[in-house]
């Protein structure tokens, strides 16, 4: 792929993000901020990709702390924002519509 | 065999799979959008994240080498092992650290990845496309990582929270700056100690991370660590252009412009400017009200639980305005009961939601999430603050700043102009305090001078236990 289709990719991304994100209630912040957090660990793929040319004990040992970096990032954040999420409850005694309403911005 | 095998390798393949993984991505964020899709959507993207993993693993040469997959295993496990009993056993109450912690070693990760691929071509020909965004990478990931780590250490109090100023800090983080910038030109140019020159920019982005963090005060910081995650974001997709992977690249940018976008809300919340949160400190301000509270503001007037107890529960309508005080004397689950005997005798409760109660935005929804009150009692700032004037009770537990009334009419006051709950527009005020001291940001509160409020001292765990038992022997 040239370089412009990758900026490309990168430009139209960007928009997304903006798109996706704006529409977040403010309730969800934490776990939003804790779950984006995650998905940037996706570096992982870089440490991965790399590891077959790499040389010598240093770039070696650097490629698995890279990894662990990135596994880190990833599992770490998906679990926490998980159990962030499911303590998100609805009332339990009172299951009618007029919870609905406030939920939308 | 081998023709699954061809085909599993094959390059189109593994970019459908990335252009998947990237669609679960944004599906997933997008279920973010509500409580009730919330789960669902962080489980499609952890779902996305698999994939792209899994498909990075088949990639043709990436498992060659009789040893290259076993230092993958190795890097994989101890992610694992330190990553998942880390989350799994954090209090919520130190949710923005850990976030903090996640983003750094995520940050680290995407220096020591750009540091690699530049050692890869040393001497050799080096194109401006992969040369531009590692170099870009390796800076901002260097002080993603030592800015979070420092965000980190200021959140958990391992450090001071308030500033910490160098005489000619702009100045120095200037020439911190320019170092990073001019080795990287020299870089990029083409120069005969490549080595040096990479090791250079990383070390004097570590500098910068440390410097820039370091003299932000405890507030501020999920505002730092919400720019802080935008960067490694940003620093992802600029890997992913070096690397030209689809799925880096438009996951990193996606968190970046998202990052952008939060760390604005955020700062608009506590009225203040990102420039300004990052050129240093609230540290300032601190002089200022000390005069402002010199002033007689008149008497405070002490209540016990028990009188608190009969004026709640003869109450049409009680609004809990929880602060972070609440959380770090654990009085959630205390709250909660006190919400249900409270509604057993037909009160009408609610809680009102600062944007930036808690240490960072939606923190507080969390804490309460946790106590099992349900989200449909709570009510955000701008829902709640109509409905004051038609509220009997007020109770404040551990919040400050966020309801003082100096910030709409004291124009010398460090918060004027930041939005707070009108709880003093309510038929009577209690605050459940520890002591008259002041809040995180230092500034005296005239609520608590107020005719219409009453203080209740004393730990707020304790307070409202014994509010709750009055209220149900009544």
């Amino acid at each position: 792929m040239s370089v412009m289709t990758d900026i490309a990719i990168l430009v139209l991304a960007a928009f997304v993000g903006f798109e996706v994100i704006s529409k977040v209630p403010n309730t969800l912040h934490t776990p939003l901020m804790s779950g984006t957090n995650a998905i940037h660990g996706i570096v992982l793929l870089g440490g991965l990709l790399l590891m077959h040319e790499a040389h010598g004990i240093l770039e070696h040992g650097l490629l698995v702390i890279a990894i662990a970096f990135g596994t880190i990032n990833i599992i770490g954040g998906f679990v926490v924002t998980d159990r962030m999420l499911g303590m998100f409850k609805r009332k339990p005694d009172l299951p009618e519509a007029s919870a609905e309403k406030e939920i939308e911005p | 065999m081998i023709l699954g095998t061809i085909f599993l390798q094959s390059a189109n393949f593994i970019d459908a799979c990335y252009i998947v993984a990237f669609s679960l991505f944004i599906y997933g964020m997008s279920g973010l959008t509500g409580p009730r899709t919330a789960v669902r959507g962080n489980k499609i993207a952890a779902v996305g994240m698999a994939i792209a993993v899994i498909a990075t693993l088949l990639t043709p040469h990436v498992l060659s080498g009789s040893s290259t997959p076993w230092l993958i295993a190795l890097g994989l496990v101890i992610g694992i092992a330190v990553g998942v009993p880390a989350a799994r056993n954090v209090h919520m109450t130190a949710i923005p650290q850990m976030v903090a912690l996640f983003n750094g070693v995520g940050g680290g990760a995407v220096a020591i990845i750009a540091w690699i691929e530049y050692r890869h071509h040393f001497g050799g020909t080096f194109q401006l496309r992969v040369e531009i965004p590692s170099l870009f990478a390796a800076i901002v990931g260097s002080v993603s990582f030592w800015g979070s780590n420092i965000a980190f250490g200021k959140l958990q109090e391992i450090l001071p929270g308030r500033p910490i100023k160098l005489p000619g800090q702009s100045l120095i983080n200037g020439a911190l700056f320019t170092i990073c910038v001019v080795s990287a030109v020299v870089l990029a140019a083409g120069t005969h100690s490549q080595a040096l020159f990479i090791i250079g920019i990383l070390f004097a982005a570590a500098l910068l991370g440390n410097m820039v963090v370091l003299p932000i005060g405890g507030a501020d910081m999920p505002v730092v660590i919400s720019l802080l995650n935008a960067f490694t974001g940003l620093s992802a997709a600029a890997t992913g252009i070096a690397l030209n992977n689809t799925a880096l690249i438009v996951a990193g940018m996606i968190v970046g412009a998202s990052g952008t976008i939060l760390t604005n809300l955020m700062a608009k919340a506590m009225n203040r400017s990102v420039p300004a949160i990052v050129a240093g400190g609230f540290g300032g301000a601190i002089a200022a009200p000390k005069a402002a509270g010199a002033e007689d503001r008149g008497p405070v007037r002490a209540t016990s639980a028990q009188d608190v107890a009969i004026q709640l529960s003869y109450a049409r309508q009680v609004v809990i305005a929880p602060g972070y005080g609440m959380a770090v004397a654990q009085a959630q689950h205390a709250v909660r009961e006190l919400e249900r005997a409270l509604e057993k005798k037909g009160v009408t409760v609610k809680f009102a939601i600062h944007p930036v109660a808690g240490r960072m935005p939606g923190h507080m929804n969390v804490l309460l999430a946790e106590a099992d009150v349900p989200y449909d009692l709570l009510r955000e700032m701008d829902e709640i603050n109509p409905e004051f004037p038609r509220t009997d009770v007020t109770l404040v537990i551990g919040a400050n700043d966020v309801t003082n009334p100096a910030a709409k009419n004291e124009p010398g006051s460090p918060i004027y102009g930041m939005p707070i709950l009108n709880v003093n527009e309510s038929g009577s005020v209690i605050v459940l305090k520890r002591s008259m001291a002041s809040g995180f940001a230092g500034i005296d509160n005239p609520l608590f001078y107020d005719p219409k409020t009453a203080m209740l001292f004393g730990d707020a765990k304790q307070s409202v236990s014994d509010i709750t038992s009055e209220v149900q022997s009544l």
